[in-house]
């Protein structure tokens, strides 16, 4: 019995009341919501302490007898998820306080961001601990209506196209979950996982595998698992940037926990590991070839994003301590890089006036900071050895090499070369982002006739110019761009900054010189805190490793649930 | 769990066959109504989960729990009807809101599924592409403005699936246009 427990659902779901009852006072409503993460920071810090030294922490909501309430558990794997969405909330949130998004989104509800940001945090908390099915369900529900809200904020014609696709597919998948929720209470007559995992293994085989597979199914359309994946980026990049880079921080990732819960705790002696594992390569590699196709840094970063929840299910499906360990040592590590990736790319948007290749250039120079803010996080992405990404993926690799068998070495290769061509899709935009000067860029942009205005023709400029087009690839003295590229960047380009590129803005003295210290701050400080996760990568793997052994173990959370002990 | 309730199966099944078969449409008001239909045969399929009927979900004053009905589901299905309500309240308002902005509801293309086509346009209009894109646009039944093979812009012939325009850029600010994007 631990009172700390429930506070990390608690004080969102009472901060979002009271900043809605606050709506007309901004002000208020912007602390309100820091001090609130920032107690939810500190009560996960504590939590994660406790869990460590004294085991999971146990509540029973109503402490009613006969078990009958919602119980909620921090282990040390919920505690440690907990602490790292925490903080990397606070950072968002700090952000778009800074960015001031509750003022100048133009038509958007103000009042509402707030709110909705606290339940989109109270839901994700509540998924975490829930130690049971149904509240896991609810707090799905709460993240999601949350997140509906945020993605449709405003209201916008490109919002609300990307919405409808996302609000559908999940809803489709909460009513998956509602469906197996039906079959495990009919099958079991218990929704309480620590109860779940003594009933299910009395079942007969075929039923208890289907119960699995529809879990596992609802929890792989949550993680953006192949082939579950296609929605995921055609919806996040619409978004406003702290809305992006939370929910490619948390969302994914809660899904995942969801994956790794039920595999470790109801189904440990059928890992699936076969067909998981082929996922995973799935993943891994469709998601990294759609990546190198974008022209569109938030494109390509969502696109990675799917990729890398490959490596994640690669870590689950081995069904092993060392792979769990990975997994979750990788979580920790892929959540803080996302976000802060995202949260650097809002920035860039904001100084260049957009995020498609074809209309930036020269940031390295021009914005030495972002730069840096940039490239860091990119690397770790891309697993470059002194980061925190080389780290996990070794680890998985090292995991997957333990099982041995063929299929988890072609994992390992797959992984490599996942790695090498995230390397290719960071550097591309590096090197056209940042690298070439903006005059290059607006040449290019100008050579290939994607300058015009964008109601007229597109007059292909092999007049003018050493460019000639063939077969829908452009080719200019700065390199093949195809066709299909330019008008994709003209046409997601219309959203903030029609037909002007970053050069025309510089010359013309209209560029956003200014970026906020309030901005720059949280998001320098998720990107040290990723370089801090190499820095602290012996404790936390040995930390990760600690949990995944509780996790496979079973009997600490089992005994914490079941008789109200600590140990 | 000898004794189940066949109707209750059944009705729950066929809702759920019409709600996917709705849920198949273009028009966001239809999947909507879909949606609705899933959610009532989950519903449904809750109270088969709870086995068989019985007196109210209340241990009477005399502490007699036997021959009740089991109150867990039907605490689930009240949580998933609220649920399922505020979900119905939330996709009639984007719908109510595509309809102001497109003048229809029609749930929209993937920009990347219209960007790997016009790719396909441009650099290679192979027989097996030109098979597919014939039968792209979308349901005549509808009457929807916008959506059905005559006003549609791009002018793909729908018998040969040729583009109209001879000009593949042409057709790609077209495209642009009709996606309204």
């Amino acid at each position: 019995m631990n009172a700390l427990v429930p506070l990390p659902v608690l004080l969102p779901i009472l901060g979002a009341g009271v900043s809605l009852a606050l709506g007309r006072h901004p002000h208020i409503q912007r602390w309100l919501s820091l001090a609130v993460l920032g107690g939810v920071v500190a009560v996960a810090g504590v939590l994660l302490v406790q869990a460590d030294q004294h085991g999971p922490q146990t509540v029973w909501i109503g402490a009613w007898p006969e078990r009958l309430g919602i119980v909620l558990v921090a282990d040390r794997l919920a505690a440690l998820m907990l602490l790292v969405s925490a903080i990397v909330t606070l950072a968002v949130l700090a952000y778009s306080v800074s960015q001031g998004m509750t003022e100048d989104e133009e038509g958007a509800p103000l009042s509402v961001y707030h709110p909705t940001f606290l339940v989109l945090v109270a839901g994700v908390a509540n998924a975490f601990l829930a130690g049971d099915l149904f509240n896991l369900f609810v707090s799905f529900e709460m993240l999601l209506f949350a997140s509906y809200v945020l993605l449709t904020l405003g209201g916008t014609a490109t919002r609300i196209r990307a919405g409808t696709i996302y609000v559908l597919v999940n809803l489709l998948s909460s009513t998956l979950f509602l469906i197996s929720l039906a079959v495990t209470y009919a099958a079991t007559g218990t929704l309480t996982l620590a109860d779940l995992a003594d009933r299910l293994e009395e079942l007969p085989d075929h039923v208890s595998l289907m119960i699995q597979l529809l879990l596992l199914t609802t929890f792989a359309i949550k993680a953006a698992v192949f082939p579950l994946s296609f929605w995921l980026p055609d919806s996040y990049p619409t978004a406003p940037a702290p809305v992006t880079a939370v929910f490619a921080g948390l969302l994914t990732k809660v899904g995942i926990y969801a994956i790794l819960r039920m595999q470790t705790l109801l189904f440990p002696d059928s890992p699936l590991t076969d067909l998981l594992l082929w996922a995973a390569l799935l993943t891994m590699l469709i998601g990294i070839l759609g990546a190198v196709a974008q022209s569109d840094i938030k494109r390509m970063l969502s696109f990675t994003l799917v990729s890398h929840i490959g490596y994640l299910v690669l870590g689950v499906a081995l069904g092993s301590r060392e792979g769990t360990a990975g997994t979750t040592f990788y979580v920790v590590h892929h959540i803080t890089i996302q976000t802060a990736l995202f949260l650097v790319l809002g920035l860039v948007e904001r100084r260049a006036g957009s995020t498609a290749l074809m209309r930036i250039g020269g940031l390295a120079r021009i914005a030495p900071l972002l730069a840096v803010l940039f490239f860091i996080p990119a690397m770790n992405l891309a697993g470059i050895p002194p980061f925190s990404g080389f780290i996990g993926k070794v680890g998985l690799f090292q995991a997957a090499q333990s099982d041995g068998s063929a299929l988890a070495w072609t994992l390992v290769a797959g992984g490599a070369l996942t790695s090498l061509l995230t390397l290719y899709a960071v550097s591309k935009t590096w090197a056209v982002a940042f690298w070439r000067s903006p005059k290059e860029a607006h040449e290019a942009l100008e050579a290939i006739g994607a300058t015009d205005d964008p109601d007229g023709e597109p007059v292909p400029g092999h007049d003018t110019r050493a460019v000639h087009e063939h077969r829908g690839h452009v080719h200019t003295a700065g390199g093949t761009v195809s066709r299909a590229d330019i008008e994709q960047a003209r046409r997601l380009g219309d959203d903030d900054m029609p037909d002007r590129d970053f050069y025309t803005l510089i010359e013309a003295g209209e560029d956003n010189r200014h970026s906020p210290g309030g901005m720059l701050a949280p998001a320098a400080a998720l990107v040290t805190l990723s370089v801090l996760l190499s820095v602290v990568a012996g404790p936390l793997y040995a930390f990760c490793d600690r949990a995944a052994t509780d996790l496979h173990d079973r009997e600490p959370y089992l005994t914490s649930v079941l008789t109200g002990e600590d140990r | 769990m000898t004794d189940v309730n066949l109707t209750l199966v059944v009705i729950s099944a066929v809702l759920l066959g019409s709600g996917v078969y709705l849920l198949l449409e273009r028009s966001l008001s239809r999947v909507l109504v879909g949606l609705v239909m899933i959610g009532n045969g989950v519903s449904l399929g809750f109270l088969v989960a709870g086995g068989p009927a019985g007196k109210a979900p209340i241990v009477g004053e005399d502490g007699d729990g036997t021959g009740i009905a089991d109150p867990l589901p039907q605490a689930m299905v009240l949580t998933a009807i609220v649920i399922t309500m505020a979900t119905t309240a939330f996709v009639l308002a984007m719908a109510y809101r595509s309809w102001q902005l497109n003048g229809h509801d029609d749930v929209q293309d993937d920009v990347e599924d219209a960007t790997v086509r016009r790719l396909a346009t441009i650099d290679v209009t192979s027989e097996a592409y030109t098979a597919t894109t014939s039968d792209f646009p979308g349901d005549d039944s509808s009457g929807d403005p916008g959506q059905g093979p005559d006003d549609d812009p791009v002018g793909l012939d729908p018998r040969t699936g040729d583009p109209a325009e001879s000009d593949p850029l042409r057709a790609d600010a077209a495209e642009t246009e009709r996606s309204g994007s």
